[in-house]
């Protein structure tokens, strides 16, 4: 049988997969989230960089990339929660201790919301068709003025609201996920153990702030007011 | 001291459960878990009713068969203290007290406490092990074996295999137990030559006999009387990777019966 075959229909084989593709996966939100926040920089930085990745041979190769990765995710994690639920046919009357691990036995339910948020996000920003009509629709320069569109768009509370709960949800998912990589992985030791138990809150904080500090902004009128 | 107690009762493997409440009386603080039920089930017996089914050998926390979840906890609300260990001091005069068989698909229910563990049985036979060469006694100084090695070894060989883990996993994983008994071996020479057939065996195994899969709760470590820490499973992990991609065992020997039960 092939070595890959036969490591993937294993628990620790499955489990890897979830890990590998979560990881690429948060790879790929660091750099989204720095691109977003070159909207600090003022139009002309976000718009170009918007206009960069438009033009890009790749454009599309890594769109595809980025799908079957979110296709594994789900769809393993999923499987593997299946067989974790029929691991444990009758419940206990009593459980101690349940709010411990509140972000870990909600993995399923955060991730699931957080794919419906992504559906949102690509129909909002990327196909346009909910979300404010911007007009013009073009900068100066004859780009697409995604300046315009996000500061349009989160100075509706409701939208803001929304991009806000889902970041409350990232963060939900990943401080769980970001301990559990290293452990899935195999990095867990007792040499860094305490380094991975500050890292997972740490990057969480980090890249959800990164994502949210835009609709604050534009919120409290400090982007886009003038 | 006096307790409520709510206990799962239930006649056959195939038959349905329930809880039954129990009052008990002037039990001294000083009797443990177990003596606590022994003077439970002389009452029982003596109104001519069934006593309640439990699991016990050692009385001394090494033997493993102790199983019981007491208020939510696997052995109860100590750390690091099996069933027998925990004495009736432990708990608040008039504590209502609810205790249930371990709860898994792999670990089905035989009669009231007591439920059939042979699935961990299966996961040592799949590796769980090592082939020495029977006769003479080998000479002490043959192998040697570093300070620290030992010491990392001697933590995991701890596991007295009672299935507490796979009772407080939310998934009913048995990743700490089979952690553990790799961990053991993998440290030691003696375990070297068989070292890539047996984490991948027990893994095998372990998926085969329905326990769930190890979603990073650490609930199993923090339930463990013995304590082996969930570090475990990440080395556990890092075995079955190092086996899975590099040994010409994981190509070459086929997967065992998958679905024997
Ligand atoms: C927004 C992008 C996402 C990122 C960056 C991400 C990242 C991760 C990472 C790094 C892990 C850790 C794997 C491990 O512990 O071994 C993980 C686990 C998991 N993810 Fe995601 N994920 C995302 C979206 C989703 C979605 C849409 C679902 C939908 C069901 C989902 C469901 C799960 C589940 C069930 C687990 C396993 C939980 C566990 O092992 O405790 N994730 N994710
Ligand atoms: S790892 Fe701990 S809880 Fe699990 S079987 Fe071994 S001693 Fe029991
Ligand atoms: S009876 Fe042996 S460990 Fe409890």
């Amino acid at each position: 049988m092939n070595r890959l075959v036969r490591l993937f229909r294993t628990s620790i084989g499955s489990k890897l997969v979830v890990a590998a593709s979560g990881t690429l996966l948060l790879g790929f939100l660091f750099v989204h989230a720095g691109g977003n926040l070159l909207i600090l920089k003022g139009p002309d930085a976000l718009n170009g960089y918007a206009d960069w990745m438009q033009g890009h041979p790749l454009l599309w190769g890594f769109r595809l990339g980025l799908l079957a990765l979110f296709a594994v995710h789900v769809l393993t994690a999923i499987r593997l929660a299946r067989a974790n639920r029929a691991a444990r046919p009758t419940p206990y009357r009593r459980i101690a201790r349940l709010g411990a691990r509140l972000p870990g036995r909600l993995m399923v339910f955060s991730g699931l919301l957080l794919l419906a948020f992504l559906i949102f996000h690509l129909l909002h920003l990327t196909v346009r068709a909910v979300g404010p009509e911007v007009q013009p629709l073009l900068d100066g320069a004859g780009r697409v003025d995604v300046y315009g569109m996000i500061v349009a768009s989160f100075s509706e509370p409701l939208t803001a609201a929304v991009y806000l709960l889902a970041m409350g949800l990232l963060g939900l998912h990943l401080v769980h996920a970001i301990e559990g990589l290293f452990q899935t992985l195999g990095f867990n030791h007792e040499s860094y153990q305490g380094l991975i138990r500050l890292l997972a809150p740490a990057l969480t904080l980090l890249l959800v702030s990164g994502f949210a500090a835009i609709p604050l902004l534009v919120i409290s009128g400090a982007l886009g007011g003038g | 001291m006096d307790f409520t107690l709510h206990i799962w009762r239930q006649h056959g493997a195939a038959e349905a459960g329930r809880f039954v409440t129990y009052p008990v009386r002037g039990i001294s603080p000083d009797l443990s878990f177990l003596e606590m039920l022994d003077v439970l089930n002389e009452e029982l017996v003596g109104r001519g009713e069934a006593p309640i089914a439990f699991d016990h050998d050692c009385r001394e926390g090494i033997c493993g068969s102790c199983a019981m979840v007491i208020n939510g906890d696997p052995h109860g609300p100590l750390p690091g203290t099996t069933t027998c260990q925990l004495y009736m001091r432990h708990f608040a005069n008039g504590a209502e007290i609810t205790v249930e068989p371990w709860r898994a698909r792999a670990f089905p229910v035989l009669r009231d406490l007591i439920v059939d563990r042979a699935a961990l049985d299966r996961v040592i036979q799949a590796g769980g092990y090592v082939s020495v060469n029977t006769g003479a006694a080998p000479d002490a100084h043959a192998l040697t074996v570093s300070k620290q090695a030992a010491d990392a070894a001697f933590e995991a060989a701890a596991c007295i295999g009672c299935g507490a883990c796979v009772a407080a996993c939310p998934n009913g994983s048995a990743m700490l137990f089979t952690a553990a008994k790799v961990v053991q071996l993998a440290m030691l020479p003696q375990g070297r030559p068989e070292r890539a057939r047996r984490v991948i065996g027990m893994v095998e195994a372990m998926d085969d006999a329905g326990f769930g899969n190890c979603t990073n709760h650490y609930a199993c470590a923090e339930a463990c009387p013995k304590q082996i820490p969930a570090r475990f499973i990440a080395r556990l992990n890092r075995e079955f990777l190092n086996a899975a991609l590099t040994s010409r065992e994981f190509v070459e020997l086929a997967r065992p019966h998958e679905h024997e039960e």
